[in-house]
């Protein structure tokens, strides 16, 4: 018995884009020592769990932390947009497949820079295809998915992410998040009757993981950059008092 | 060594109003810092002249066309007459906008006579009506020569003739030169030297006592004697690069295998000239015909790589998505495949930095896959623009294209929408109802007042109730135009939480945005 007829013939899918290199040179996150970042890599260099750490906006950083491999679930456009303006404005690529309705100012507004986006706004049948050629290439991408995917589809993906260092923002379902995002309670302030007009967006964010317990936080999406501001972390189960503001 | 001038009239007046797609028939003058640097005839048999200033010209000429002076614009609209005379012969050098010489073309044309004919009708023919032509031994008189010469005529100095032409002409002329050489004329008619002839002559050492170095060039000149300096231009090479295929292709892959030698070739060819090209047209020729022509602008430069991808894209037609099993075809058979560089840039002005580049090269080989997957303008980079409306603020550029045309951001856009942007913005707008508490559609009046307080609206999930909105704006544009006209933008929070950016228009309620 030789080898080959042991390997199991690779899936087509999995081998459409296998030309390539390990290619993704991260900026350095100013936050953390430069001497456990380059650890970090070079573990990831000689093959070991590749788990590096992708720059979130720091209003996010006590509340969620993107590694490399991973993806994450949200169910708003402005959490996607968050998500992926933290490794953007450190200096990174990011990529947004399947979003015909993009805001591009609002994603300035979050500190996207456009200037490093590839925006796909409409990948067709072969979406799952696309995501992953600019999973190769690109650190953060940010997925609509305009059907429903299975376990096998997205584990594949998923490989595909742990082996070209990238993380997947999935705005819809998607099997085997690392972590859930969504917004809660929602409420503006300005309107009124006809008078007036949207000012600030008062939310409560929650990160599940797993079966753990939710992680809440209050955030204000104030002013006219629609940037995003923490008000408060409250752990666990236990609702933190609303903290009223106009 | 004959020398040929030619010399266009009022070159900058020429150019201005050609670059405004007014008649050149026209009264005008170009000014420079408020003064008439240069008219037309027809401006001048008004009794405007050089030196006027704004006002004193108008005064004369009330109808006058004033342009602003630009010397880029006179030497742009100067190349195409350049590249008519270098079509008949080679080696012209451009003294400046309005002004060439070239050697003179002698028994190739049967004579210069002859040869100047041909000149100038070949230049009428190209819409240069006013040129004026000089063949002399030198350079300073064939430009004398042509400036005596009548419309599209040739003055012809004959051999030798040069000192004898000069003789009678006044030293006025040397104003040509500019300030020193208006010194030099006022100067000598001060002494009594009213011609080039009284000048010539003056012993040469009493000429460079008293006019220095100038004072032995206008002399040399004014004897003929002044040895010819002139710079001819190089043509431009031609940079084009073909391939034929016999028989013709019928898919786009073998197409694209099969150019990849000759986009090789043109980019070693740009390359050994230290250039590269960041602007190329792409024909492709069925049936002796060119059947597909694009040009494709590259953000950076193009490689050999790029330019295939460019066929690939061009040849597959850019319709968007398709299905895999028509992607390969092509409407018709290609023959002939041809890469034509449109801008051409010196490569000094695109070379990466000694440490390479960042990751964008892989970035653009990733996206370039992507491309040839769904159609080379489903991938874009969005930009943002200016305007009134959330979707007139942004824009999709194809990736790999330059953004042009853009709305400028930095004015003040009166109208616009005010607060925080909204991060989904739909290019087309979706259909939308709302009712008030009676269950009557909700309308704006003419004048801007709503007929219910909107208590619930549908969108395409379904109805919800209306917690809190905002409105109306009303908006009247483009009124001129189909779709346009008076409309009134509201701003709906449902139950939610997910507000709305909603149109009110004669068609009905739309959702142009949501804040998400």
């Amino acid at each position: 018995v030789t080898l080959d007829t042991v390997t199991p013939p690779l899936d087509a899918f999995e081998h459409v884009f296998e030309h390539g290199r390990m290619t993704l040179s991260p900026a350095l996150d100013p936050a953390r020592p430069v001497l456990e970042q380059l650890r970090d890599r070079v573990t990831a260099m000689e093959g070991g769990p590749t788990r590096l750490p992708v720059p979130v906006l720091p209003e996010l950083g006590d509340l969620v932390q993107l590694r490399t491999g991973g993806s994450y679930g949200v169910d708003s456009a402005s959490l996607a947009l968050a998500l992926a303006a933290g490794a953007s404005r450190a200096g990174e690529w990011v990529g947004f497949a399947g979003w015909p309705d993009f805001g591009a100012e609002a994603a300035v507004g979050l500190g996207v820079d456009l200037a490093r986006t590839v925006l796909v706004p409409e990948a067709g049948e072969h979406w799952l295809e696309v995501t992953a050629a600019l999973v190769d290439v690109l650190r953060v991408v940010v997925l609509r998915p305009p059907a429903r995917v299975d376990a096998r589809s997205a584990g594949v993906l998923d490989a595909r992410l742990r082996k070209r260092s990238a993380v997947l923002v999935v705005w819809g379902d998607w099997p085997g998040c690392e972590a859930r995002l969504s917004l809660e309670e929602r409420r503006w302030t300005g309107p009124d009757h006809g008078h007036g007009r949207l000012r600030e967006r008062h939310a409560r964010i929650a990160v599940r993981r797993g079966s753990a317990p939710a992680v809440r936080a209050d955030v204000a999406f104030p002013g006219v950059s629609a940037a995003l501001s923490l008000r408060s972390v409250a752990p666990g189960t236990e609702r933190p008092a609303w903290r009223a503001s106009g | 060594m004959r020398v040929l001038v030619l010399w266009c009239p009022d070159w900058s007046v020429v150019a201005a109003l050609r670059d405004a797609q007014r008649s050149p028939a026209e009264p005008a003058a170009v000014l420079a810092s408020g003064v008439v640097e240069v008219c037309n005839a027809a401006a001048r048999s008004e009794g405007v002249r050089r030196g006027h200033r704004r006002r004193d010209a108008q005064a004369r000429c009330p109808e006058l066309v004033l342009l602003e002076a630009s010397p880029d614009r006179d030497a742009r609209h100067f190349e195409p007459v350049l590249e008519t005379v270098e079509a008949l012969r080679p080696g012209v050098a451009a003294l400046r906008p309005g002004l060439l010489a070239v050697r003179a073309p002698g028994r190739w044309f049967g004579g210069e006579a002859n040869a100047a004919a041909v000149l100038a009708e070949t230049l009428v023919e190209a819409g240069v009506r006013d040129c004026r032509l000089g063949v002399a031994d030198d350079l300073f008189t064939a430009e004398q020569a042509a400036r005596r010469a009548g419309m599209q005529e040739c003055e012809l100095v004959p051999e030798g003739g040069s000192a004898t032409y000069l003789r009678g002409l006044p030293v006025e002329v040397l104003e040509i030169d500019g300030a020193e050489g208006r010194e030099a004329a006022s100067l000598l008619r001060r002494l009594g030297l009213r011609t080039l002839g009284d000048l010539a002559g003056l012993p040469v050492d009493a000429v460079q006592g008293r006019f220095g170095r100038y004072g032995v060039r206008i002399w040399l000149r004014a004897r003929g004697e002044e040895t010819t300096r002139m710079a001819p231009r190089e043509p431009a090479p031609d940079l084009t690069a073909e391939v034929t295929f016999e028989p013709a292709l019928d898919s786009v892959e073998a197409v694209c295998f099969s150019v990849r030698r000759t986009a090789e070739r043109l980019v070693t060819d740009l390359a050994s000239g230290q250039l590269v090209a960041t602007g190329v047209r792409i024909e492709a020729e069925h049936d002796g015909a060119v059947a597909s022509a694009r040009t494709w602008l590259h953000p950076r430069h193009f490689s050999a790589r790029d330019l295939v991808d460019r066929v690939h894209w061009q040849l597959q037609g850019s319709s968007g998505l398709r299905s895999r099993q028509e992607a390969g075809r092509v409407r018709a058979p290609v023959e002939r495949v041809r890469f034509v560089p449109e801008v051409v840039e010196p490569a000094a002005a695109h070379s990466e930095g000694l440490w390479g580049g960042s990751g964008e090269e892989l970035v653009e080989r990733g996206v370039a896959r992507v491309q040839a997957m769904v159609g080379f303008d489903a991938v874009t980079r969005p930009v943002l623009q200016g305007g009134r409306g959330p979707a007139q603020r942004q824009g999709a550029v194809p990736w790999g294209e330059r953004a042009t045309g853009l709305r400028p951001l930095d004015r003040p856009w009166p109208g616009r929408l005010p607060g925080p942007a909204p991060c989904r913005v739909f290019a087309d707008p979706l259909a939308a109802e709302v009712h008030d508490d009676l269950g009557r559609a909700v309308a704006v009046t003419e004048r801007g007042v709503v007929t219910g307080e909107p208590t619930r609206f549908h969108l395409d999930g379904g109805w919800q109730p209306v917690v809190a909105w905002a409105g109306p704006w009303p908006v009247d544009e483009s009124w001129w135009s189909e779709g346009g006209g008076r409309s009134s933008h509201f701003q709906v929070v449902g139950a939610d939480g997910r507000a709305w950016l909603l149109v009110c228009g004669p068609t009905g309620w739309r959702v142009e945005a949501g804040y998400d």
